[in-house]
C-alpha cells in the first residue's frame, strides 16, 4: 500500500436513489473533509464493497471481493429506496463477515420510531433524519477517529514504523485534540474533538504499543503553516 | 471596482433574498446550502436547485400521466412521485413546494383523483415561480461578482 494522503482521509460511501439528495450529502461530506463515492441503490453499494452473493453469478454462494484503492470507513444510506431498503442493505451488511464492522448510519425523511429503533437494533450506529446537516455530521466524528486510530495503528504494526501518538491528558480533560499526520494535513482541517470514550481507544492503543515495545512518547509535530494547537 | 455601485448591489441581493424567506418561498435549508457554497464550489447552490427543478418537471409529468384517465389512476405511482418530491424540496429549501406536496399526499392517500389534480396544478406553479424567483437571485449575485464584489453571507433567522 502507498502512502497517499488519500489513503489517510476518511472514505464515505453514500447510498441515496435521489440525485438532489446524492449531490447534497456528498457536499456535506465534503465539507466535513471526507472522500466521499456516491452509488444510487442498495446494489451498486454491496459491488462497490466488491460484496457479490449471486445477484449477478452462478454460483448463489460465491463470495467474489475486487480489489480497492481505497478502503470504505462508512456507510451513509437513505431509508427508502426502491428494490433493496437501506435497511436490506444494513442487514446485508451485517451478516458479511467482511463487512460487518463498517458503521452503517440510515437518513429518511420520514420520522418513525419504530423504523428508526429497527435500523439501530439492527446494527445501524446512527439514524439521521432528512434533511441531513453539517451539524448532524459532526456526530460521525467520533466513528471517524476510531477507525482512522485502528488503520494507523495496523499500518505501523505492519511496517514497523514508530506511532506518533497524542500524549493522554488526565481524566478531568474530557475532551483531546488530535492532530492529523503530516501525510494528511488539509489546508482547512486541523482539529477534531473527540469524545471521553476514545481516551479509552487511545489508551488501550498505547498499552499495545507499549507492550510491542514501540515508543508513545512522542511530542506532538509542529504543523506547517504555523496552525498551533496547545495539547 | 466601483463600491459604490456594489454595496447598491449586496443590498438589493441581501433584500431579495430577505424577501424569499419572508414571503415563505425558502426555508432553513436554503440558508444550509448557501453554507455548503465557497470559493472551490461556487455553482453549488445553483447546480442542486438546477437538479431539483429538473425532477419536478419530470415527476409532474409521469404524475400528469398516472392521473389522467379517471377509471385508471395509479395511485401507488402518484404517491411514489410525491414523496420524491417532498424529500427534494425538502432537501433544498423549497418551503412552497414542500407543503403543496403534503397536501397533495393526503389526497393520495384517500384515492382523491380531483384533489390530486389540484395540488399537481399547485405544485407545477410553485415550482415555477420558485425557479424565476431563484434566477432573479443568480442573477444579483453574478451582478455583484462582476462589479467585483463578493456576495454576503446572510443571516436569516
Amino acid at each position: 500500500m502507498g502512502m497517499a494522503a488519500a489513503e489517510w482521509k476518511f472514505h464515505v460511501l453514500a447510498v441515496d436513489d435521489s440525485l438532489v439528495d446524492r449531490k447534497l450529502i456528498e457536499r456535506l461530506l465534503q465539507k466535513s473533509s471526507c472522500q466521499v463515492t456516491t452509488v444510487d441503490s442498495g446494489y451498486k453499494a454491496l459491488e462497490f464493497l466488491g460484496l457479490r452473493q449471486g445477484i449477478e453469478s452462478n454460483d448463489p454462494t460465491a463470495l467474489s471481493t475486487s480489489p480497492q484503492e481505497v478502503e470504505v470507513n462508512l456507510i451513509i444510506t437513505d431509508y427508502c429506496m426502491p428494490g433493496m431498503t437501506g435497511y436490506d442493505l444494513l442487514k446485508k451488511l451485517k451478516e458479511s463477515s467482511v463487512f460487518k464492522n463498517i458503521p452503517v448510519v440510515i437518513m429518511s425523511s420520514e420520522n418513525v420510531p419504530a423504523r428508526i429503533s429497527r435500523c439501530l437494533e439492527e446494527g445501524a450506529e446512527e439514524f439521521f433524519l432528512k434533511p441531513v446537516r453539517l451539524a448532524d455530521l459532526n456526530k460521525l466524528k467520533p466513528h471517524m477517529m476510531r477507525t482512522k486510530l485502528k488503520n494507523q495503528k495496523l499500518e505501523e504494526i505492519e511496517n514497523g514504523t514508530e506511532a506518533v501518538e497524542p500524549e493522554i491528558k488526565g481524566s478531568e480533560d474530557m475532551g483531546i485534540k488530535i492532530l492529523p499526520l503530516q501525510s494528511e494535513l488539509e489546508p482547512k482541517q486541523v482539529h477534531l474533538q473527540v469524545v471521553k470514550q476514545e481516551e479509552e481507544t487511545l489508551s488501550n492503543n498505547k498499552r499495545k504499543s507499549m507492550e510491542e515495545g514501540l515508543s508513545t512518547d512522542r511530542p506532538l509535530p509542529r504543523l506547517e503553516g504555523g496552525i498551533a494547537t496547545a495539547v | 471596482m466601483n463600491t459604490v455601485v456594489v454595496a447598491q448591489l449586496q443590498r438589493q441581493f441581501q433584500e431579495y433574498l430577505v424577501s424569499l424567506y419572508q414571503q415563505g418561498f425558502l426555508d432553513n435549508q436554503f440558508t444550509e446550502l448557501r453554507k455548503l457554497q465557497d470559493e472551490g464550489t461556487p455553482d453549488f447552490v445553483a447546480e442542486v436547485v438546477s437538479l431539483f427543478f429538473d425532477d419536478c418537471s419530470k415527476l409532474i409529468n409521469s404524475m400528469s400521466r398516472s392521473l389522467g384517465r379517471p377509471e385508471s389512476v395509479d395511485f401507488k405511482q402518484v404517491d411514489s412521485g410525491v414523496h420524491q418530491l417532498k424529500g427534494s424540496s425538502s432537501s433544498v429549501g423549497a418551503r412552497r413546494v414542500k407543503n403543496v406536496c403534503i397536501s397533495f399526499k393526503e389526497c393520495c392517500d384517500v384515492q382523491n383523483r380531483e384533489g390530486c389534480l389540484r395540488c399537481l396544478q399547485q405544485v407545477d406553479y410553485e415550482y415555477k415561480m420558485l425557479k424565476t424567483k431563484l434566477e432573479d437571485l443568480f442573477n444579483l449575485e453574478q451582478q455583484i461578482l462582476q462589479a467585483g464584489g463578493t456576495i454576503p453571507q446572510i443571516n436569516i433567522n
